[in-house]
């Protein structure tokens, strides 16, 4: 059987997944390479500015590459002081804090929810799930108004957990983690039931260790919609300390660095590298457990 | 009374643990996704600026929007077609052909293409506003320009991101070039999951050339994780939306190029606090995605469910 499957694969020359290199998959390098430089361009773009002395920025014709890299962009970026003085570094810290805040929020409350609509037996599960699975596409940003109208009335604006507790709910997040706990199988838990144990037992000891690649999915997704969101600041927080770095940024644009500013470029492009480096490096080091919560992501309609 | 309240305590004893890990949850579900909904829906029949009870108006905001709304007749809902049916289907039908080719090379060089593929879907939009402007910059320092200039293919900077011409096909460029995002990698799982002996079979029974292949076998075989990408493909489309403010820095955008529906949004909720006739567009939007989610349903409901 295993000689006959081996024969097939070289009759077919290459196909899905293969195990090495094949003359029939240049084609498709071919093909791939100029829309991989296409979508690396920008970024390129970023690493090469930020890291451009003055004289370059200046420079005409503009160069794209940069030629003596120095780190004085950042220096400047950091010691910058917004127009009420609020120090750069405080937006970052800003940043941080309520990004991990989210992700470690957001890790219990939907592998709970989802542990519930996964695992639970209740009359409702079914159709509470058919609604997160409708709120999948809920786009937030259609209701900003009513949401504002929320926020301001639950007594929310200008605190901290305004940067938090929209997020947390999350239907990818809960849907996902859901798919994937349904592929534990039920055996499991009910030996771990016989041998006594609590629903929060069973929660903690045997489900969250088992779904470790959704989780590290649902931690990725989060700090990417945290760290990124420049909204809420924009929009729930008028205290300039209590704004995050992404929300600094996206008024660097807007004011001091616009793009006929051309001392204000490099320092733009290094707090873009300060933003994109975090969620880069998180992805490489989980993009393998990110790509097997994917096989679970079917939607059946 | 004595039944009733054993009765409670055996439905709290069957499934009150269930209840009990979904509330934190489905707190914040409801305070933030259900009230804003039906917020929306109801607000989007009254008039309201934000200092005043709202009014009941009925229609009134549909009607306006309908028959005497020029700019949204005019601009909004033309552009806002436009960049959906491109960046939607399009970048759709991108994010799955690009996963298929990948699919065809071995791990290494997958993983590292895949990567670089996804990475500009981790920058936030608003943050690369300020790349895109340094390199669609209107003046000869603009890279963009002085690049053209210097090949000879333009005599003369261009505005792009004042221009009306312009301006929309940066939007859709820029949005595309960001959306191959968790939709993308759910079609690459999905592709790669395929049992391997479906194509072995196919071969066998004479299925001879790829596009075949990927019309009778990969799509078939796939349809829920097509599905969700096409529901991450369209929700992302409209959240987009923000794109041609950032990149102009202004709202409205130059003579309406680039404005979608959720800058007319924003327009008329944040700038003119008409918060009722936002409402009513916010839920037109609602609905547009509820459509489009539909059909997205219909091509990809798994043969099971039928």
């Amino acid at each position: 059987m295993r000689g006959r499957r081996f024969r097939l694969y070289s009759l077919r020359s290459s196909g899905i997944n293969p195990s090495g290199f094949h003359p029939s998959q240049i084609p498709f390098y071919l093909i791939l390479a100029p829309l991989v430089a296409f979508m690396l361009l920008p970024i390129i773009f970023i690493f090469s500015t930020a890291f451009k002395p003055l004289e370059e920025l200046f420079a005409y014709p503009p160069r794209f590459f940069v030629v003596n890299p120095t780190l004085k962009n950042f220096r400047d970026l950091l010691s910058l002081m917004s127009i009420s003085d609020v120090p750069v570094t405080r937006y970052l810290f800003n940043s941080i804090v309520v990004t991990l805040a989210s992700m470690v929020a957001s890790l219990f409350i939907s592998s709970a929810a989802a542990y519930a609509l996964s695992k639970k037996r209740f009359r409702l599960k079914q159709t509470l799930f058919a609604v997160n699975t409708v709120a999948l596409m809920f786009v937030p940003i259609a209701v900003t108004i009513p949401r504002f109208l929320i926020i301001a009335k639950t007594g929310l604006i200008d605190s901290f957990l305004v940067h938090i507790l929209p997020g947390l709910a999350m239907p990818v997040g809960v849907f996902l983690l859901k798919q994937f706990m349904d592929t534990v199988p039920n055996e499991v838990i009910e030996a771990a039931q016989i041998d006594g144990a609590s629903d929060l037992q069973i929660y903690w000891r045997i489900i969250l260790p088992m779904v470790r690649p959704a989780l590290a999915t649902m931690a990725i997704l989060t700090f990417q919609a945290t760290w990124n969101n420049a909204d809420t600041s924009a929009l729930y927080i008028n205290i300039e300390s209590l704004k995050t770095f992404a929300f600094y940024l996206s008024t660097l644009s807007a004011t001091t660095a616009g793009a006929n500013l051309v001392a204000g470029q490099g320092m733009a492009a290094a707090a873009a590298l300060i933003m994109f480096l975090p969620n880069l490096i998180i992805f490489i080091f989980l993009q393998s457990q990110v790509m097997s919560t994917m096989s679970h992501s079917g939607l059946k309609g | 009374m004595k039944a009733m309240g054993n009765s409670f305590r055996a439905w709290l004893y069957r499934e009150g643990n269930a209840y009990a890990f979904l509330a934190p949850y489905a707190i914040l579900f409801i305070l933030f996704i259900v009230v804003p909904v039906i917020a929306a829906v109801l607000l989007s029949f009254t008039y309201f600026d934000t200092i005043q009870f709202p009014q009941f108006i009925g229609l009134r905001n549909y009607i306006t929007l309908l028959t005497q709304d020029d700019i949204f007749m005019k601009y909004v809902l033309p552009n806002t077609i436009e960049f959906a049916v491109i960046v939607g289907p399009g970048g759709y039908m991108l994010a799955f052909l690009l996963a298929w080719m990948l699919a065809q090379l071995p791990r290494l060089p997958r993983t590292i293409l895949a990567l670089i593929l996804y990475s500009p879907s981790m920058t936030s939009s608003v943050t690369m506003a300020v790349v895109w402007q340094t390199l669609f910059s209107g003046d000869q320092n603009g890279y963009l320009n002085s690049y053209l200039l210097n090949l000879g293919l333009i005599q003369e900077t261009i505005q792009w991101l004042q221009s009306p011409q312009y301006l929309m096909p940066i939007m859709i460029v820029v949005t595309l070039w960001s959306s191959m995002g968790v939709g993308f990698l759910a079609m690459l799982a999905g592709i790669l999951d395929i049992n391997p002996e479906l194509y072995e079979a196919a071969a066998i029974d004479g299925m001879s050339s790829r596009w075949q292949e990927i019309f009778y076998i990969t799509i078939p075989s796939m349809k829920p994780q097509m599905l969700f990408g096409a529901v991450m493909a369209i929700v992302g489309t409209f959240q987009a939306g923000a794109i041609g403010v950032a990149l102009s820095g202004s709202n409205p955008t130059p003579q309406y190029a680039g404005q979608l529906i959720v800058n007319h949004i924003e327009d008329y909720g944040f700038l003119r606090y008409e918060m009722g006739y936002a409402a009513a567009i916010s839920v037109v939007l609602l609905l547009m995605v509820l459509f489009f989610t539909r059909l997205a349903n219909r091509l990809f409901r798994s043969e099971e469910e039928r």
